[in-house]
């Protein structure tokens, strides 16, 4: 068994006085991709935004319980909410490029962390867009606004935007929603590809992508973490009957 | 089913009635522009924009009144630009929404924004200049008498507090058209706050600022208020050198001349022409504003 990454026990989520996440306790091994799955408004969202603390920008959230990446409380008080976002990134739902060029976006992460050396960037840039699988697509027009690619193009900008920050886990909320098959097949293909150097989470409500692209996963209701299993498990053999109810689409 | 004649003739006269007032506003406006125009439009030379008044003013130019003009929204901009901007910022970025200090915030600017400009230059007269001025005076010149009385400072200033509510409301929506998913990006990359609203805000918002800007720029041109107590000259000779000069200004040029000058249908064309360059110079200001606006609304619609 592959080293775990991500490790939460007893943690609730609360939003003012409503019950969000009820009990999560999962264990999320590293280099593996693993699929969140689930009705709108299970929690699945919300449980993947506290990975890096994101939900610290909503009003009103409570968190209990332990989350631990590589065996640290990222809650706890010491904790520096900027450092563990370099650690964990995330790519979120609807693509969101800075209105700066291509080569702004990408770099944007690396300059705030202090580099500025032109060259030491330009190599960290094309890295992060040759992983991204988009630098045969944009490697003439670095200098052109990210404002002008397509949809797919421009998840796969925001994808290598956090992969230049050098982070250990990538989380994905939903990243091909809202693109076409061809974008969302590109996205699938480039998400099996990263896991060999990085943590996948990802959240999607599109099941047949989470049976094609991840290695486990897990299924969310009402904020309670009903089964987590192999991706493969999961689909053809589940335990709880819910799951079951879910995956061949009796309800959700 | 009979169509009533009475409820007709009702129907009518209030249409009737609406449709002249607003025709009313329109004459009004072109009267304005066009008495003004066919006024001033002959006084319009280069020498006059350029050269200074002559004769007890009676003749020569008015380029006392635009470089004082000119300076002071110059020195109100550079105060009221960035406090205003800093505002903005805390109220959208940092202050929560509903929060006693963002209420009593925005309840003190809209309060700013209507009160009488005259009430500015009694303020500023109280402050800066019996106070601020006679204490500069006291501590740094041993009572010699140099900041306590009018000057383009005192009077810049003044200016500024008049113009901050314009700066802050147009800053404030310039960055609410700035994205969530913008500044959840740069957070999820380990930006801070800060880096977040220098970086990606700030950028996004330029052209908001610069609207406000322009506002507060085309407003300050205009008002003579404010400054009456607190710098503006009858006549000077010479151009203000230093902060602590006196200075002269379009607005306050046009009522000088129109109720203080010795021959008041002598200098009737300077009047014109004075008016002229203040309208145009405010017109174009605000002309210059609402085209940026209505980019920025524009953008936000994309």
């Amino acid at each position: 068994m592959t080293h775990e990454k991500i490790y939460t026990e007893n943690m609730f989520l609360h939003y003012g006085s409503k019950m969000a996440l009820n009990d999560i306790s999962i264990q999320i091994p590293e280099k593996k991709v693993t699929a969140f799955i689930g009705p709108s408004g299970c929690g699945k969202s919300t449980f993947l935004r506290s990975l890096n603390r994101m939900n610290d920008l909503i009003d009103g959230v409570k968190i209990e319980g332990k989350i631990l990446i590589d065996n640290i409380n990222i809650y706890d008080k010491n904790i520096d909410v900027v450092t563990l976002r370099k650690k964990v990134g995330m790519v979120f739902q609807k693509s969101n490029p800075f209105a700066k060029s291509i080569y702004e976006n990408v770099a944007y992460g690396p300059r705030i962390n202090g580099i500025n050396d032109r060259k030491q960037l330009d190599e960290i840039v094309e890295t992060a867009l040759k992983n991204a699988a988009i630098w045969e697509e944009v490697k003439d027009r670095l200098g052109d606004s990210a404002m002008g690619l397509s949809g797919g193009q421009q998840q796969r900008l925001c994808i290598a935007r956090t992969l230049a920050v050098n982070p250990e886990i990538v989380l994905m909320d939903e990243p091909a929603s809202a693109l076409d098959p061809l974008s969302t097949s590109k996205i699938e293909e480039l998400i099996v590809q990263l896991k060999e150097k990085y943590t996948i989470v990802i959240v999607t409500h599109n099941m047949q992508q989470a049976a094609r692209i991840s290695d486990l996963t897990a299924f969310f209701y009402l904020g309670e973490l009903i089964e987590f299993d192999k991706t493969k498990k999961i689909f053809t053999n589940p335990e709880k009957k819910q799951t079951e109810d879910y995956i061949t689409g009796r309800f959700g | 089913m009979i169509k009533s004649f009475k409820k007709d003739i009702k129907g009518i006269l209030i249409e009737g009635l609406t449709l002249s007032s607003a025709l009313i506003i329109i004459a009004i406006v072109v009267v304005m522009f066009t008495v003004i125009f066919i006024g001033g439009k002959d006084q319009i030379t280069w020498e006059f924009l350029t050269s200074f008044p002559e004769d007890g003013m009676t003749k020569g130019g008015i380029f006392p009144a635009i470089y004082g003009t000119a300076l002071l929204v110059i020195l109100m901009s550079i105060a009221a630009v960035p406090f205003g901007t800093i505002t903005a910022i805390y109220l959208t970025e940092y202050a929560k929404e509903n929060s006693i200090i963002a209420k009593t915030i925005r309840f003190a600017v809209r309060t700013l924004a209507v009160i009488p400009s005259i009430i500015y230059g009694l303020f500023g007269l109280g402050f800066f200049i019996k106070f601020v001025g006679t204490q500069m005076d006291e501590t740094f010149l041993g009572g010699q008498l140099k900041w306590g009385q009018p000057n383009i400072l005192w009077a810049s200033l003044t200016m500024s507090l008049l113009t901050l509510p314009v700066v802050i409301v147009s800053v404030e929506e310039a960055l609410k058209t700035v994205p969530r998913e913008l500044r959840a990006a740069s957070l999820a990359l380990g930006a801070t706050k800060w880096q977040t609203i220098w970086k990606v805000v700030i950028p996004g918002s330029i052209s908001g600022i610069m609207t406000g800007t322009i506002l507060a720029v085309s407003r300050g041109a205009g008002e003579v208020a404010p400054i009456l107590f607190t710098g503006v000259a009858y006549y000077l000779a010479t151009l203000p050198a230093s902060l602590s000069d006196q200075f002269m200004v379009l607005g306050y040029h046009i009522y000088v001349m129109t109720t203080q000058s010795a021959n008041v249908d002598q200098t009737m064309p300077i009047q014109f022409g004075t008016t002229l360059v203040l309208l145009a110079l405010t017109f174009i200001l605000n002309m210059s504003a609402i085209i940026l606006r209505y980019r920025i609304r524009k953008k936000k619609t994309d």
